[in-house]
C-alpha cells in the first residue's frame, strides 16, 4: 500500500506571526519557515507503518511555490521514498490544496492519505476533510492512535470535544493526525545526504487541470485586539482583594 | 436571506454553544432555520423551537446519524443547503469534523472559525494562532461558517414558538463505524462554557500534584478544570481538557493559569478571557503578559494559600 503525506511549508511554531504595516498578508520574508508540525506527525506515522511492514511506499506532497522543495527535501531525509511539488505562486486555500491532492491521489492510488488536522499558518483544519469528500472515502480526523487491521479497516482514536471516539474506517482513507499521535523522529545527517538523491517531481495545477484561484478574497490582516497589560499583585491576600473590589469577578 | 444552522447535541439537550452560533446567524441577519439530526431527538428539536429568533426547526432522524459520523451528516446537510444563503455550525470538534466535507461536496469555500461578522459576506477569523485576525469576503451562492463559540454572546432568553419539520434523514454512506467512546467523566461545568477555569501546566510537575492543588481550587469558584498542551502530552489530565491553538477555545470570566508559561499556542486559546490570573515562579514568563493579576513564586505554596483565601463555594 501506498501512502500519501501531504506537507506544508509554514512559517515556524517559534515565530510570532505579524500582519504586514499596509494590512495586506502576513509578513514572512526573512522568517524561519518549517514543516508545519502537524504534517512532521503524519508523516512520522506513515514511516512507522512502512517498517511495520503495513505500508510499501511513503509519497510526500506539497502545494506551493518552488521554495516548498526545502519541506518535501526534510520529508525525504526523514523517510519519505518519493516527493511531489505542486508549483503555484497563487495562495491556495484549503478546497484548492484538496482539489490538487484529489488529482494528485487519482494518478497515484495511494491505499490511505495521512494529513496533519490543521496547517498552523491559516489553523483552517479543513483540508483533509475535503480531500475524503472529493475521494468518497471515509475521514478519521484529529488522531492520537492508528492501527490497520487484516480486515482491511483502520481503527483510529479521535480526539474529541469530551474525550476519545474510537472508529473503524474502510479503507481507503483520509485520517488527520494530531499532537499525541506519536513524536516525530529528527532527520539524521547521513539521511539528509540521502534525501538529496531521492526523486523529487513538480507539477503544475495545470498539468494536473485544477482551478486554484482563491475562493474567499482577502480583505485585510490585522493585530488583534491587545490586552491591556496588568500588574504583579505582592501576595494571595491582594490577589483576592482585587479580585473582589477591582474586576468584581469573585 | 435564509440561514440554516446546525445543531450539536447529546441526544437529550442542545450545547450552550448554540446560543452563540444563534447570535452570529442573527448578526448576519435573515431568517434563522435550525437542523437537529440525530435518532431519538425529538426533545431536542422542542427545546430549540422554543429559542427566540428560529423560524424553523428542521427535524432529520435516522440510525445512521446517531453518532454524529461526518460522512453522514455532512450527506444529510448537502441535500439541505441549497435551500440556504449560509450554512453555520459551532467550530467544535464535530463542526470541524463535517463542516469542510460539505464544502467539498458543494464545491464552495469554508470560513472555519470566525470571531466578528462584519456584514452578511464578511467575516473576520484568527490566523497563526490567533496573532492574526484575516477579513475574508466570500461571493460563494451558499456561504458556509463554522462560529468561534466564545467571541459570541449567548443568545438573550425570550421565547419562541417554531414549527418542527421533519426532513428526509437521507442515506448511511456506511464509510465508517464507531467501535467505542470513552467520554471523560466529571461534574465540573463543562470547559468551554465555565464562568471560571483554572488550568495547570508542566510546573505542577506530576499528575498526582495537578489534581493535589488545582482540584480543591476549581471546588471553591465552581471551575471547570484546562491544561496546557504539556499537562496533556506528560498524562496529568487527558486530551479534552488541553486549551490553545490546537485544543479548546475559552474565554471565562476569570481564567487561572497554574505553572503554564504563555506560548502563544496556548495563550491563542485564553487571551480573550475577561480576567487573566497567572501563577509562576518564573517572573520574565510570557504568560504575565497578558495576565491582568501576577503572582510570582512557587505553585506548591501559592496555590494552597489561594484556595484557603476563598470564601467557600
Ligand atoms: C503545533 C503545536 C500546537 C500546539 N498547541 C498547543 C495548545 O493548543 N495548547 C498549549 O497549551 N500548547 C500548545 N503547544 C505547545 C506550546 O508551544 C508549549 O510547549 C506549551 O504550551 C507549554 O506548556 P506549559 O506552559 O505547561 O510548559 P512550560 O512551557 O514548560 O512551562 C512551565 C511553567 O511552569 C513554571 N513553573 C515550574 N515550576 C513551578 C513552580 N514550582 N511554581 C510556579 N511555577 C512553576 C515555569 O516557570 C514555566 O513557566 C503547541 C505546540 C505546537 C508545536
Ligand atoms: N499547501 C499544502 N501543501 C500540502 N499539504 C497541505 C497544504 N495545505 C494543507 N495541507 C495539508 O492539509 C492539512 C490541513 O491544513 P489546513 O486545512 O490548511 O489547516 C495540513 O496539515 C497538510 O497535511
Amino acid at each position: 500500500m501506498k501512502v500519501l503525506v501531504p506537507v506544508k511549508r509554514v512559517l515556524d511554531y517559534n515565530i510570532k506571526a505579524r500582519p504586514k504595516a499596509d494590512g495586506s498578508s502576513v509578513e514572512l520574508s526573512g522568517l524561519k519557515m518549517s514543516m508545519n508540525p502537524f504534517d512532521e506527525i503524519a508523516l512520522e506515522a506513515a514511516i512507522r507503518l512502512k517498517e511495520a511492514g503495513q505500508a510499501a511506499e511513503v509519497l510526500a506532497v506539497s502545494c506551493g511555490t518552488q521554495a516548498s522543495q526545502e519541506t518535501l527535501r526534510t520529508a525525504l531525509a526523514l523517510g519519505a521514498d518519493r516527493a511531489l511539488l505542486v508549483e503555484s505562486t497563487i495562495d491556495l486555500q484549503p478546497l484548492a490544496v484538496a482539489k490538487l491532492l484529489h488529482a494528485v491521489a487519482l494518478r497515484e492510488s495511494p491505499g490511505l492519505v495521512l494529513c496533519g488536522k490543521q496547517a498552523i499558518d491559516d489553523d483552517a483544519n479543513q483540508t483533509g476533510q475535503m480531500l475524503a469528500a472529493l475521494l468518497g472515502w471515509a475521514q478519521a480526523t484529529f488522531a492520537s492512535r492508528l492501527e490497520l487491521k487484516d480486515s482491511g479497516e483502520a481503527w483510529v482514536t479521535r480526539e474529541i470535544d469530551g474525550g476519545l471516539e474510537t472508529l473503524a474506517v474502510r479503507l481507503p482513507a483520509v485520517i488527520t493526525a494530531d499532537l499525541r499521535l506519536n513524536e516525530p523522529r529528527f532527520a539524521t545527517l547521513p539521511n539528509i545526504m540521502k534525501a538529496k538523491k531521492k526523486p523529487l517531481e513538480t507539477l503544475t495545477p495545470e498539468m494536473l487541470q485544477v482551478e486554484v484561484q482563491p475562493r474567499l478574497t482577502l480583505l485585510r490582516v490585522s493585530e488583534p485586539p491587545e490586552r491591556a497589560g496588568g500588574i504583579k499583585v505582592a501576595d494571595v491576600a491582594e490577589l483576592v482583594d482585587r479580585l473582589k473590589h477591582q474586576s468584581k469577578v469573585l | 436571506m435564509t440561514l440554516l444552522v446546525v445543531a450539536e447535541h447529546d441526544h437529550q439537550t442542545f450545547k450552550p454553544s448554540l446560543l452563540q452560533v444563534l447570535t452570529a446567524a442573527q448578526a448576519i441577519g435573515g431568517d434563522i432555520h435550525v437542523l437537529v439530526a440525530g435518532n431519538g431527538v425529538e426533545a431536542v428539536a422542542r427545546a430549540v423551537s422554543a429559542l427566540p429568533g428560529v423560524a424553523v426547526v428542521k427535524l432529520a432522524q435516522g440510525s445512521h446519524l446517531e453518532e454524529g459520523n461526518a460522512e453522514n451528516l455532512a450527506a444529510l446537510v448537502k441535500m439541505l443547503a441549497p435551500g440556504y444563503t449560509h450554512v453555520l455550525a459551532a467550530a467544535s470538534a464535530s463542526g470541524k469534523n463535517w463542516m469542510p466535507r460539505l464544502a467539498a461536496l458543494l464545491d464552495v469555500a469554508l470560513i472555519a472559525d470566525i470571531v466578528r461578522v462584519e456584514s452578511a459576506d464578511t467575516f473576520t477569523r484568527p490566523i497563526y494562532a490567533g496573532s492574526v485576525w484575516a477579513t475574508y469576503r466570500s461571493t460563494e451562492a451558499i456561504k458556509l461558517i463554522t462560529v468561534r463559540s466564545t467571541a459570541f454572546d449567548a443568545l438573550s432568553a425570550g421565547e419562541g414558538q417554531a414549527p418542527l419539520e421533519p426532513v428526509e434523514a437521507g442515506k448511511d454512506e456506511n464509510l465508517s463505524r464507531r467501535v467505542s467512546l470513552a467520554l471523560t467523566a466529571s461534574t465540573r461545568p463543562e470547559l468551554e462554557s465555565a464562568r471560571v477555569v483554572v488550568s495547570g501546566g508542566r510546573g505542577l510537575g506530576s499528575a498526582e500534584r495537578f489534581h493535589a492543588l488545582l482540584e480543591p481550587l476549581a471546588d471553591k469558584l465552581n471551575a471547570a478544570l484546562g491544561a496546557s498542551r504539556a499537562a496533556v502530552d506528560l498524562g496529568y489530565v487527558s486530551n479534552d481538557y488541553q486549551v490553545g491553538q490546537t485544543g479548546k477555545v475559552v474565554a471565562p470570566e476569570l481564567y487561572i493559569a497554574v505553572g503554564i508559561s504563555g506560548a502563544i499556542q496556548h495563550l491563542a486559546g485564553m487571551k480573550s478571557s475577561r480576567v487573566i490570573v497567572a501563577i509562576n515562579k518564573d517572573p520574565d514568563a510570557p504568560i504575565f503578559a497578558v495576565a491582568d493579576y501576577g503572582l510570582v513564586g512557587d505553585l506548591n505554596e501559592l496555590v494552597p494559600a489561594l484556595t484557603a483565601a476563598l470564601p467557600a463555594a
